[in-house]
């Protein structure tokens, strides 16, 4: 098992170099002078050459690029343009409430997903079926920001049943994880539903209602574990799209996480927030897809870590 | 492909009811895209002081929004932007990402090795994040959220492509014009190129669905178009202020979103059950 997690971590400095090759690039990148674009409106030669100097623009490249990174092993990311405050500690602050709002709303998604998911291949062909895959291609043809202003103004403008934003009680989660965590349920009920039937249909499952054992059963411990492989593999990518999901729902419920400080870095043209901000997202996004890969062999005992 | 080949193709397309209902809504949005400023009633742009934030009446159908200006007609001018910048987008992804996805499955080796590595990097930055990152060095605008759709199209276009191509370049056809002596570009723009269109047709039916919520977003961030343009995310951006008194200021743009988002979406799953036979009875 440690050997396969090392394995894995190998295969991903790659891309991990890649990413923070992506990254490096990312200021220079910017079309026209970006020392002068950083420096802001009304900024005076001096102003211009000392970002220069402080991005490191006036040395060579590769000599850049190395710097950068010495610097980010040692957690240095620069200083914010807007607050002159450290990156890491602009983020560090924001960081939590955005991987708790991530996992409540994967919770609901994962929850109402699979639910949808069995039930529509269980019951397939009736009411229940049209009902749950009507309501997947609903949820992901739904514009997340709409069904947070739809929900807003019906729970908590009309209904006063839930408040508007702020992040202090569990009312609060609701409007946010729901919004965040449809498209997911949506997705994962469709993958959800296919695997199923594909696994209802072999025989292995025949021979177990064969045996008599309960439907229940049958389709619990005999079909849906053969069926979350798949289900898994969607699950851990739609995790990366709710992460980017949650720049427009933090934006709209005035979420205090790092989806909205990247909106308002971008906004304010902060480019070491914003590069840092990338930087933690795809980070967030590799390791994901390895704690997918590593839950293979708990589901699926075929799947050998060798 | 005569007549009975091309039904045999179209049946299952037209046997299931929520294709031809996509169908159906992505036709009349091409239409209302390519007429919409005709059959606006009103200029986008006017403003009716006497009748700022009303609601729906038999002159302002859909109602006006806070500056007076007429909602319906504003839906119907911004058809085109939210189409035009979704489909531009999908179609340069597609042209970037195919050549890479069809050199990388057919020459394999290092070329295969380094495109799936820069693929994979771009992958890493998942959703709406790339996209956010091209408009935050290129700046906002409806231009720059074409680019960074075609941006975000490319790995999977690429990925998806060189898949089928590793499927069809080991079929007897293509290693019979190999062995005729045809050069790689006529082999895999004759014989793989049309072998693996019909994924592509599908992955990009449903791509335009995935940029449209993608362009829409990035101006309801205020990252995209720019006030007064009538897109539908920004209209929407505009709304926002007055949901608690006056919903139907945000509620309409995003009902148009969400049809045509269905639309495409409907009409993808319908093209892959008719050009995917293996999947027709599960998804």
């Amino acid at each position: 098992m440690l050997r396969f997690i090392g394995k894995r971590l190998v295969q991903l400095i790659p891309t991990l170099l890649g990413v923070s090759l992506v990254i490096f690039l990312f200021v220079r990148m910017i079309p026209g002078d970006p020392a002068r674009l950083i420096a802001g409106m009304g900024a005076t030669a001096q102003d211009i050459a000392l970002v220069r100097e402080d991005l490191g623009l006036d040395r060579p490249a590769v000599q850049q690029y190395f710097s950068y990174m010495g610097k980010a092993f040692t957690g240095d990311f620069g200083k914010s343009m807007r607050t002159r405050l450290p990156v890491t500690q602009e983020i560090g602050t924001r960081f939590m409430p955005t991987v708790k709002l991530a996992v409540v709303s994967m919770i609901v998604a994962i929850a109402l997903g699979l639910l949808a998911g069995v039930v529509a291949a269980i019951k397939r062909n009736s009411w229940l079926d049209y009902l749950s895959m009507t309501g997947a291609l609903i949820g992901v043809s739904m514009p997340s920001f709409w069904l947070a202003l739809m929900l807003m103004y019906l729970f908590a403008v009309k209904w006063h049943l839930l408040p508007t934003f702020g992040s202090d009680s569990w009312k609060s989660y609701v409007m946010p994880a729901v919004t965040l965590g449809v498209g997911a349920a949506a997705s994962i009920a469709r993958f959800t539903r296919a695997a199923m039937l594909e696994v209802l249909g072999q025989d292995f499952v025949r021979t177990a209602r064969a045996k008599g054992l309960q439907e229940s059963r049958v389709n619990l411990r005999h079909a849906l574990r053969n069926a979350l492989i798949p289900v898994l593999t969607i699950t851990g990518l739609q995790f990366g799209f709710l992460l980017g999901g949650t720049v427009v729902v933090e934006s709209v419920f005035a979420w205090n996480g790092i989806g909205r400080l990247l909106v308002d870095a971008v906004e304010a043209r902060d480019y070491p927030v914003i590069q840092t901000l990338m930087l933690v997202f795809s980070l967030q996004f590799v390791l994901i897809n390895l704690v997918v890969d590593l839950l293979y062999g708990l589901i699926d005992p075929r799947i050998s870590y060798e | 492909m005569n007549n009975q080949h091309l039904r045999k193709l179209l049946r299952p397309f037209f046997k299931r009811t929520s294709a031809v209902i996509g169908l159906a809504i992505v036709l009349f949005l091409v239409i209302v895209a390519l007429l919409g400023p005709e059959l606006a009633g009103n200029d986008p742009a006017k403003q009716f002081y006497d009748h700022m934030l009303e609601g729906p009446s038999r002159l302002f159908p859909l109602g006006t929004d806070q500056l007076g200006r007429d909602i319906l007609s504003r839906l119907l001018n911004g058809a085109h932007l939210s189409l035009a910048v979704a489909a531009a987008g999908v179609v340069a992804g597609a042209v970037l990402g195919i050549p890479l996805g069809l050199t990388a499955g057919y020459f394999g080796g290092w070329w295969d090795a380094f495109v799936m590595r820069v693929m994979d990097v771009l992958l890493a930055f998942p959703g709406i994040l790339l996209a956010i990152g091209i408009i935050a060095i290129l700046g906002p605008g409806l231009t720059n959220v074409m680019i960074a759709i075609a941006v975000f199209g490319v790995p999977q276009f690429a990925r998806l492509v060189r898949g089928s191509t590793l499927q069809v370049k080991s079929l007897d056809f293509v290693q019979a014009a190999h062995a005729q002596g045809a050069g790689a570009v006529r082999i895999l723009a004759k014989h793989v190129l049309p072998n693996v269109l019909a994924p592509i047709v599908v992955m990009a039916t449903l791509r335009t669905a995935q940029a449209i919520l993608i362009a829409s977003s990035l101006s309801f961030l205020g990252l995209g178009a720019t006030p007064p343009s009538p897109e539908w995310g920004s209209m929407l951006a505009d709304g926002r202020a007055y949901i608690e008194t006056f919903p139907h200021v945000a509620a309409f743009p995003g009902i148009a979103i969400f049809l045509t988002v269905l639309g495409f979406n409907l009409l993808g799953d319908g093209l892959n059950d008719m050009l995917d036979p293996r999947l027709r009875r599960n998804l």
